[in-house]
């Protein structure tokens, strides 16, 4: 089976669950004189739910046929590509998500530029430290003093 | 429409808004010439610091000289490395590239630079024209029409999706409507789907999502895949065309300015097609000789593309500005921005905020004029940004992709929402699911639940699909835009297989 009916498959999982809770469990909390109303929070997902659970079903089943064309990456050939650098940049937007309010805008930033840098191969490290330096310092510029968006600039235990 | 007229070009010839014109220009040509980032990106990218300026005007203004930037970044790095950052400027990298390398890459990126700016010119005429034809229009519509009209414009992106991608595309709207309905909606005021996550009480953000589904995979694709920018010698002289050139193109332009424009009016055909059928359409109506010339580096067939998808991103305008329905992921991403502005597209806005509506045409000229007499002679020098090495160019694209989705919510959650759905859009990429459709279903969807609950109270029921003339109609042509496809497609495919069909 292609990837695009493993897709279809959990797709249709998806609908279901999300068909479940809305003709079966949904309609619980609703309050008695909201019973009364045509429309119910659970119907607009009512109806979803069915077109989700047809569409996915014509692509598990492959019903519309059409030719099967490999697109810019081929993904049965994936380890043939840079997919290690990739799944690494991916933990490390991870860990800028997770760093960037405990360990402050500044630090976090610098860090994310200089080390994607270095996952990518970049080994000319005084200029990648001179470019995300410099480049932190001008988005945190223009973030916090031109747009006025608070960035906690220095880390929580210098009390940033 | 004097009155019109007036109004918007008090408004965008303000310094601040002809500079938004001027910086979303240059913007937009600087990060559409990077190759795999397109304008749906790049206008992602730039809705926070949109959203931040607080006016609706120059916020759209802003975004839109994005948007031609965009367009015109992608043709030239369609013309100059054969590497269209668009889809939209494929085809003008058939004629374009091998001009390039025949050391004609001036004259190449000059007759890109004016048909663009034909296309662009004439399509905004256009659009002054339709656009409030189609408001008032519109004006008589009832919220039963205006779901019936929603429905219709979800159907025909799905249907435009190709041959054996109908239902593909339509499952990617049909999860985008189910997206929308997560956390509080307007109407019943009690969270949904939210699997008891505070954090999703109010939904998924919007430009979460825009950034996943385009700009995170883009980013991804480059890293997986890195293109050779060896072609590229950075040499760009001799910009001048000559006078039987210019009467060559004449014709082309003046032809393609036109379908282009309707076709980029008709929801989710856009940019892609209409270049493509400009360019087939030229070479079919060009004579014998010209025909050989064709993908050898023809000009006209330079000229037709760039004409046509010019026309055609002002074309897409039309249904987004007078009936508030995008038919195109990126003016999908417009309407957002929008709605977090306190603007609702529809025909009202031409009655209640005529400014916005006129400031967006006048700066569509303005931003094509840009684009010819600024940005072209600096082409030379912007294309100076493809040396940029991508050690350093793919994390600033993740950067920025991670700073807009935490600036729009300020919470951390969101960040790891967006890497989250990130991978999940380019596991679909690499199977070929598209994801405009979902990104537009998940806009299109508070809005076209809210006006099918609109119309169920009000007729107590859906009985308003029969009682209503024009619902029942544009509901059928709904249904008719998915099933004639596939069924097309299935006859197609018993013909080719010398089935006998009974017909």
């Amino acid at each position: 089976m292609a990837l695009d009916r493993w897709i279809g498959l959990v797709l249709l999982g998806i609908c279901l669950i999300y068909g479940y809770t809305a003709w079966f469990t949904m309609d619980d909390a609703l309050a008695p004189f909201m019973r009364r109303n045509p429309i119910w929070p659970s119907t607009f997902p009512k109806v979803l739910s069915i077109l989700g659970i047809l569409a996915s079903l014509v692509i598990v089943l492959g019903l519309e046929k059409g030719d099967a064309k490999i697109g810019d990456i081929d993904y049965r050939k994936l380890w043939e590509y840079n997919l290690g650098q990739a799944l690494l940049l991916l933990g490390l937007m991870v860990a800028y998500a997770l760093l960037l309010r405990p360990a402050g805008f500044l630090l976090s930033t610098s860090g994310f530029l200089i080390a994607g840098s270095l996952i990518l191969g970049e080994r000319r490290i005084f200029l990648t430290l001179m470019i995300a330096g410099v480049a932190t310092g001008i988005v945190w510029y223009l973030v916090q003093v031109v747009l006025g968006i608070f960035l906690r600039p220095l880390p929580l235990f210098i009390g940033g | 429409m004097l009155e019109g007229l007036l109004i918007g070009l008090q408004t965008a010839f303000s310094l601040q808004n002809l500079l938004m014109v001027i910086g979303g220009c240059l913007i937009g040509t600087f990060i559409g010439m990077l190759p795999g980032l397109g304008p749906m990106s790049i206008i992602a990218i730039m809705i926070p610091v949109a959203i931040s300026l607080g006016d609706p005007s120059a916020a759209l203004i802003l975004l839109a000289g994005v948007y031609y930037g965009a367009i015109f970044g992608g043709s030239t790095s369609s013309i100059l490395l054969n590497a269209p950052g668009v889809a939209g400027t494929v085809a003008s990298s058939f004629d374009g590239f091998p001009m390039a390398r025949q050391g004609k890459a001036g004259k190449a990126l000059t007759i890109a630079a004016i048909a663009s700016f034909c296309g662009g010119t004439l399509g905004g005429v256009l659009l002054m024209i339709f656009a409030p034809m189609l408001s008032s229009v519109a004006l008589l519509f009832h919220s039963a029409e205006y779901f019936a009209l929603m429905v219709v414009g979800l159907s025909a992106i799905a249907a435009f999706a190709g041959t054996g991608q109908v239902a593909k595309a339509l499952m990617m709207t049909v999860l985008g409507l189910i997206m929308a309905t997560v956390g509080e909606g307007a109407l019943f005021n009690a969270p949904r789907f939210t699997m008891g996550l505070m954090d999703l009480q109010s939904g998924f953000g919007f430009i979460t999502l825009a950034m996943a589904m385009f700009a995170l995979p883009e980013a991804l694709f480059l890293v997986l895949k890195p293109r050779s920018t060896k072609e590229n010698d950075g040499d760009i002289k001799d910009l001048r065309i000559t006078a039987a050139e210019a009467r060559s193109i004449a014709p082309v332009i003046g032809r393609q300015s036109i379908q282009g424009f309707f076709i980029g009016v008709l929801p989710g055909a856009g940019a892609t097609i209409a270049s493509f059928l400009g360019y087939a359409v030229e070479r079919n109506i060009a004579t014998k000789k010209e025909q050989e010339e064709f993908g050898k580096g023809s000009i006209k067939g330079l000229a037709a593309p760039e004409t046509a998808n010019n026309a055609a991103c002002t074309g897409s305008f039309v249904p987004l500005l007078t009936l508030g329905i995008p038919g195109s992921g990126t003016t999908a991403i417009l309407l957002g921005a929008l709605i977090a502005l306190n603007v609702t597209p529809g025909p009202r806005l031409m009655v209640d905020d005529p400014q916005i509506f006129w400031a967006v045409i006048m700066s569509m000229f303005i931003g094509n004029l840009v684009l010819l007499v600024l940005n072209l002679p600096l082409i030379p020098y912007i294309a100076k940004v493809l040396s940029i090495p991508r050690n350093f160019l793919i994390p600033f694209i993740l950067f920025f992709t991670l700073m807009g989705a935490y600036i729009g919510q300020n919470n951390a959650t969101e960040l790891l929402l967006l890497v989250g759905f990130g991978i999940c859009a380019t596991i679909l990429r690499f199977a070929d699911y598209p994801l405009a459709p979902l990104l537009i279903g998940f806009i299109l969807g508070g809005m076209l639940e809210d006006n099918f609950s609109r119309s169920m109270q009000l007729y107590d029921g859906v009985s308003f699909i029969w009682e209503r003339p024009m619902t029942l109609g544009l509901l059928v042509i709904a249904v008719l835009l998915i099933a004639l496809p596939s069924y097309r497609a299935r006859r197609a495919r018993l013909r080719a297989a010398g089935v006998a069909d009974g017909d």
